[in-house]
């Protein structure tokens, strides 16, 4: 395989990488798009680490890419429905900034 | 449908009716129909009654009706009525009914307006006739909680402020009251057997002692809130102030008289030993109720505070004579409660109407309107004039059945405290001629009253239905003294027998 | 026995012509109320003169007792199994004699008003509660027992207050009326203790039981005793109270002058003739309780009486309204009936006292009730209650001044006219049982004539005024009555009250005591003509007078500041110290605990809404943060 002679601490490496800068970032980032996105890198963060360990640990089984491939929908229809929210908020507040969009607040 | 059912039916298929009225016009209509038969099937069942007693049938319990409803935890929809639940039953027609007419010109929101009200009395027809204390918490909820509403969005001054004060509080009392159910129900039965929310039962199972200590305060005090109990009194001045006419006399008349009812019939009744281990407690707050209200009476200026700080002593008056525990006392309580509720209606309807001509509340700022509304001045007379006990009209036949069966209680304390709430007649009479003297006599204050125009037809004709039935439980007092008697009879005894 | 049912509608009359006049009253001309009025009042009292005739005259005296028979009776409101109000009439001495005084004085009344409120506004509600009250104190005197009493002595209370604030346009009359009723409730509260205590004693309403030698109140002696006195005793106090209130007694009497607002053909009716002296014949109704079982009430009933008597007879001297003057010498006259009840023994001659008190009521009713209405046809000729605005009219209005004339010379005891006949009777009877009562009675006296003839000058002589109009005599409907009152007291005291009307129903003779009769004319006569000098003619000796005992002179004037008294307890004590702080109590502490509820969760609420940002990085900040946290406590705690 392709991976032989890297060993797993490496993917865990990256992949926790991965997490904490989408965690970083969700926190710390008011625009909508940008939150979104650091959602979509904890997510591959995960998928990383899905695919990581079946390699690693079950090389004869599938269940971790097929978590993956679920997660990469769910992810891709995630990301679809976001986005029209983001767009219609844009439209009425003319603004993404989350700070901004505080109509229902109390 | 069995008869009693018919109570709550009718005012739920008038609001129904309601649903599809276009304006106003069909609206009260509409309404002045549902109450009129309801006042019809009222003056029915209290001959029926009468009839089915004189017929001989002694059972405690006439036109019994009975539905499992939910079965693993036992709840029924049980109907029946007593003598008491008859009187109770006639008030309330009566005063809704006067009530509808009160409130003929009800410009804003009419269809909902009417809705609520008489949605609420269904709430409380279903109380009176309720045996079961589920079902009957139920209802009494429904009376409570559309109050809120009416007084929230047809009242005046300080609405707002006023409906959630009150609605607070009455919540506070069914919180109170629905601990003391449930702890009611789980002690209802002996172990091992089916609990139940029956009245009968439970009172034929009869609760442990230890139990009814913890729980009898729990209900008196909910329903002692909704009967003005002092300290807990202070929703009464501020929602009657503010709530339109139909509500203030719907409140007062009736509504206040569901605390009285219930804290007699479930909490004195089902639990007598902790009622008369503790009643001394009650009977100090009660009779502080019954003074400290018709002082309090006397230096207000607005109408309807005046009216409510009467009602808070009139209704401690009937707690303070529930709390006696004869059937003199007893029998005076239900009384006192009839005619408060007749004698209370008619005062907030004549406040309401003058209100409506004045715009003005301020007994201050009137003067002398005898002459120029000579037939709501006459009614407002007769209101006063029952209010302070004068014989022929209601007050007088409550009140002194009430210091004569206190009066039978030899011990010290009993004496002093009927003595001191004797006194409140006088007090009541100073409060009442001061505002009839400042209100009606006297030279006319405000030269725009001079063009006030006197009661209209339906003005009339609540105010007439009320001094009717005002007048006619003070002359005739026996029937419905002794359609009251025979059923207390049964839990008189039972409440000597705890002692 | 005889039927005596029909004296039901006795009473029943006059309140089917109240609810007639006050339901339809408005639909027709006045005068119609005023006949229809009359028209019942008239079969009443017709009725009543039927009942006493058959009563003394033709029935007499069963086994020499005259009986007290129950005509009607029927439960009204059951208290207990033996505690029940029962409305019914009770037909015996007293009440025979009660309902003669009231509907002739009544039927008086209404005839004089026909002319005296010709034109007023509310002709026709003066003539509906004219005929509630003839109801209402119809009902008081025939009631069986003591709650029926109570019941009437209610309505009687509240029909005096309507008549009384009649002009209701009038602040003064509106605030007299209120304080009479308000007065007699507080007395009406001692009159309910009373009955408490007392039903709950003996166990009975009933007047008959209460009364009867046998019954529960006069056999059971002993009981539980407060303060040294009986139960007994003190419900007989406590319903004196009732009594006293309502007879304007001291120190409840205060309402009484003020009551003179009114239209005086209602003074006349209520406030001098009838409803006052229903205190009166409440004690006389219990007779038997308080001679018998309970004298330290009586004593007190006797002392009331003789201190009031005195008390309004020295106020009386100085008053310048001539209804006033009249109220006072009511109360004083009232008092003299107490005090001789007071001084009364149970049974025969014993019983002088009470014999005397009943005839004294009797003559008293005729005699003061002519004096009103004469005083009604006065200030109806000059449009004033002063006398300092009469003077010399006696030219103008001869059957008034003679009327008058004689109730004067008939209260100050002169022979042969009634008034002589029952003071000296009380005279007598004082005299024999107590020295110091009989004292005060016989200054009372002197007092009394005295008082009566200044007004008598102050009115009829002197000197003529400056009058708006020549003053007229009255019309031939108020003379009437006028004549016919005059005869009835110059006359009236020739009934043979000592067979009539006794304290145990047993005939017995009475005689005039030369020892006593002597010297009370005399100093009748000497107050007689003390007032002739000093009145009949312009004079300073008054007004010297005055000076020399000024103190007492303005205190009489004054009331001697009962009024100022009375109105500082309640408006700077009750109202002031009692209810302004109870209703200060009520918003400022009570409703500020339960605001203070709601306060506090609403300010909690406010507090921890901050938390509930709606910022979904924050959620997100702490959720992270909880589970870094959380992670690094576990792996400390496995690794340890």
């Amino acid at each position: 395989m392709m991976t032989e002679g890297i060993p797993l601490e490496y993917f865990l490496i990256v992949s926790t990488l991965m997490f904490f800068i989408g965690i970083f970032g969700f926190l710390t980032r008011k625009n909508l798009i940008t939150m979104l996105m650091s959602i979509e890198l904890i997510l591959n963060s995960v998928n990383i680490n899905f695919v990581a360990f079946n390699s690693y640990l079950y090389p004869h089984q599938m269940q971790g890419q097929f978590y993956s491939l679920i997660i990469i929908a769910v992810a891709a229809a995630e990301a679809a429905v976001a986005i029209a929210i983001i767009i219609n908020i844009y439209r009425n507040f003319r603004s993404i900034e989350t700070d901004k969009v505080d109509e229902m607040k109390y | 449908m069995d008869i009693l059912s018919w109570f709550v039916a009718i005012p739920v298929l008038t609001v129904m009716a309601i649903l599809f009225a276009k304006d106003l016009k069909q609206t009260r209509i509409i309404s002045a129909i549902g109450m009129s038969a309801q006042l019809g099937l009222t003056t029915w069942l209290v001959y029926a009654y009468l009839a089915e007693r004189a017929a001989g049938n002694a059972a405690a319990w006439l036109f019994k009706y009975d539905v499992t409803w939910f079965t693993s935890l036992n709840i029924h929809y049980t109907v029946g009525v007593d003598g008491i639940s008859v009187a109770m039953i006639a008030l309330t027609s009566v005063v809704i009914f006067a009530g509808v007419f009160a409130s003929w010109r009800t410009d804003y929101l009419p269809r909902e307006f009417f809705i609520s009200l008489i949605l609420l009395s269904s709430g409380v027809f279903g109380f009176f006739i309720s045996l079961d204390l589920f079902t009957m918490f139920l209802f009494y909820e429904i009376a409570v909680i559309p109050m809120y509403l009416l007084i929230g969005i047809w009242g005046t001054g300080p609405k707002e402020y006023s409906a959630m004060k009150l609605t607070l509080m009455l919540m506070g009392g069914s919180a109170l009251i629905m601990v003391g159910l449930l702890g009611v129900y789980f002690n209802s039965a002996p172990a091992g057997q089916q609990l139940t929310f029956n009245l009968n039962e439970i009172a034929a199972n009869g609760i442990p002692v230890v139990a009814q200590q913890f729980f009898f305060p729990m209900l008196f005090l909910g329903f002692g809130v909704l009967g003005a109990l002092f300290p807990f009194h202070t929703w009464s001045p501020d929602g009657h102030a503010s709530a339109p006419t139909a509500v203030s006399m719907l409140h007062a008349g009736v509504l206040m008289k569901l605390g009285g009812y219930g804290a007699f019939r479930v909490a004195i009744y089902l639990m007598p030993e902790a009622a008369q281990d503790q009643a001394w407690i009650f009977i100090i707050l009660t009779s502080v109720s019954v003074v400290y209200g018709a002082f309090g009476a006397v230096v207000q200026k607005d109408l309807k505070y005046i009216n409510a700080y009467s009602s808070v002593s009139h209704c401690g008056l009937v707690l303070f004579a529930i709390l006696m525990m004869n059937q003199t006392a007893l029998n005076g309580a239900i009384l006192q409660m009839i005619s408060h509720g007749l004698m209370t209606a008619l005062f907030f309807a004549l406040i309401g109407m003058i209100y409506g001509r004045t715009h003005t509340r301020m007994i201050n700022e009137m003067g002398g309107l005898m002459k120029v509304l000579p037939f709501l001045g006459v009614a407002y007379v007769i209101a006063g004039l029952a209010s302070l006990g004068l014989p022929g009209l209601s007050g007088f036949v409550a009140e002194m059945t009430i210091f004569v069966g206190a009066y039978q209680h030899t011990d010290l304390f009993h004496r002093f405290v009927t003595i001191m709430a004797t006194t409140s007649i006088v007090v009541t009479a100073v409060y009442i001629l001061r505002v009839v003297g400042v209100l009606l006599f006297g030279p006319i204050r405000d030269e725009h009253h001079l063009h006030l125009t006197d009661a209209t037809w339906w003005e009339r004709l609540s105010t007439v239905t009320l001094i009717t039935a005002i007048a006619a439980v003070g002359i005739f007092p026996l029937w419905l003294s002794d359609m009251i008697n025979f059923s207390l009879r049964p839990i008189v005894e039972r409440i000597v027998a705890a002692l | 026995m005889t039927n005596y049912s029909y004296t039901l509608f006795i009473p029943l009359i006059p309140l089917a012509m109240f609810l007639l006049i006050g339901l339809t009253g408005h639909k027709f001309k006045p005068i119609v109320s005023g006949y229809a009025g009359t028209l019942g009042l008239t079969v009443a009292a017709f009725l009543s003169y039927i009942t006493a005739i058959r009563y003394f005259f033709i029935e007499g005296a069963v086994d020499g007792t005259y009986p007290m028979i129950k005509a009607v009776s029927t439960v009204w409101l059951r208290f207990t199994d033996t505690l029940h109000i029962d409305l019914g009439v009770l037909i015996d001495p007293i009440s025979v004699m009660m309902l003669v005084v009231i509907t002739t004085v009544s039927l008086m009344v209404h005839l004089y008003s026909l002319g005296y409120m010709k034109g007023e506004r509310g002709f026709a509600r003066f003539y509906a509660f004219l005929s509630l009250f003839s109801f209402s104190m119809l009902g008081l005197v025939l009631a069986t027992n003591i709650f029926q009493m109570y019941i009437f002595w209610e309505l009687v209370g509240v029909s005096s207050f309507l008549l009384i604030g009649f002009y209701y346009e009038k602040p003064s009359a509106v605030a007299a009326s209120k304080k009479a009723f308000i007065v007699t409730r507080f007395a009406d509260l001692g009159f309910l203790i009373g009955i408490l205590m007392l039903s709950f004693t003996t166990d009975t309403f009933d007047f008959k039981t209460l009364t009867s030698l046998d019954g529960p109140i006069i056999t059971s002696t002993a009981g539980a005793s407060f303060m040294g006195l009986s139960v007994i005793t003190w419900s007989l106090i406590f319903i004196f109270i009732g009594g006293a209130g309502k007879s304007a007694m001291f120190p409840l009497h205060i309402w009484l002058p003020d009551a003179m607002e009114g239209p005086t053909p209602v003074s006349a009716l209520i406030h001098a003739a009838t409803m006052v002296v229903a205190g009166v014949y409440l004690v006389a109704r219990l007779f038997p309780a308080y001679a018998i079982a309970a004298p330290d009430a009586l004593h007190v009933v006797g002392y009331v009486g003789g201190f009031t008597s005195l008390f309004a007879a020295v106020i009386a001297i100085t008053q310048i309204d001539i209804k006033r003057v009249l109220a006072f010498s009511t109360m004083s006259q009232i008092g003299y009936m107490m005090m001789s009840l007071g001084v009364s023994g149970y049974g025969d001659h014993e019983g002088l006292g009470y014999m005397a008190s009943m005839f004294h009521l009797f003559t008293h009713a005729m005699f003061k009730a002519l004096l009103f209405l004469g005083a009604g046809a006065i200030i109806h000729a000059v449009h004033s209650n002063n006398m300092t605005d009469m003077g010399g009219l006696r030219k103008y209005m001869p059957i008034t001044h003679i009327t008058f004339l004689i109730a004067c010379l008939t209260i100050a005891g002169i022979p042969p006219l009634s008034g002589f006949w029952s003071k000296d009777e009380i005279l007598a009877a004082a005299l024999h049982h107590n020295p110091i009562l009989f004292g005060i009675g016989f200054g009372v006296a002197g007092l009394t004539a005295f008082y009566m003839f200044r007004l008598y000058y102050n009115i009829f002589w002197g000197t003529d005024r400056h009058y708006h109009h020549t003053p007229h005599e009255a019309p031939a409907i108020m003379t009437f009555p006028l004549l016919f009152l005059a005869v009835a007291s110059v006359f009236s005291g020739f009934l043979p009250f000592s067979h009539m009307v006794t304290s145990d129903g047993k005939p017995f003779e009475a005689h005039t005591d030369m020892l006593v009769a002597i010297p009370s004319v005399v100093i009748a006569l000497i107050g007689i003509t003390f007032a002739t000098i000093m009145y009949k003619k312009p004079s300073t000796i008054p007004d010297r007078l005055a000076g020399s005992i000024k103190g007492l002179y303005k205190a009489s004037l004054n009331k001697f500041w009962f009024d100022e008294i009375y109105l500082f307890v309640t408006k700077r004590v009750i109202f002031a110290y009692i209810s302004r702080p109870i209703a200060w109590f009520d918003r400022h502490v009570v409703d500020a605990t339960m605001n203070l509820v709601g306060w506090t969760v609403t300010t909690a609420s406010n507090k921890i809404k901050g938390l509930q940002s709606g910022q979904l990085q924050q959620y997100a900040m702490v959720f992270v943060s909880s589970v870094v946290i959380l992670v690094l406590l576990f792996v400390y705690l496995i690794s340890k």
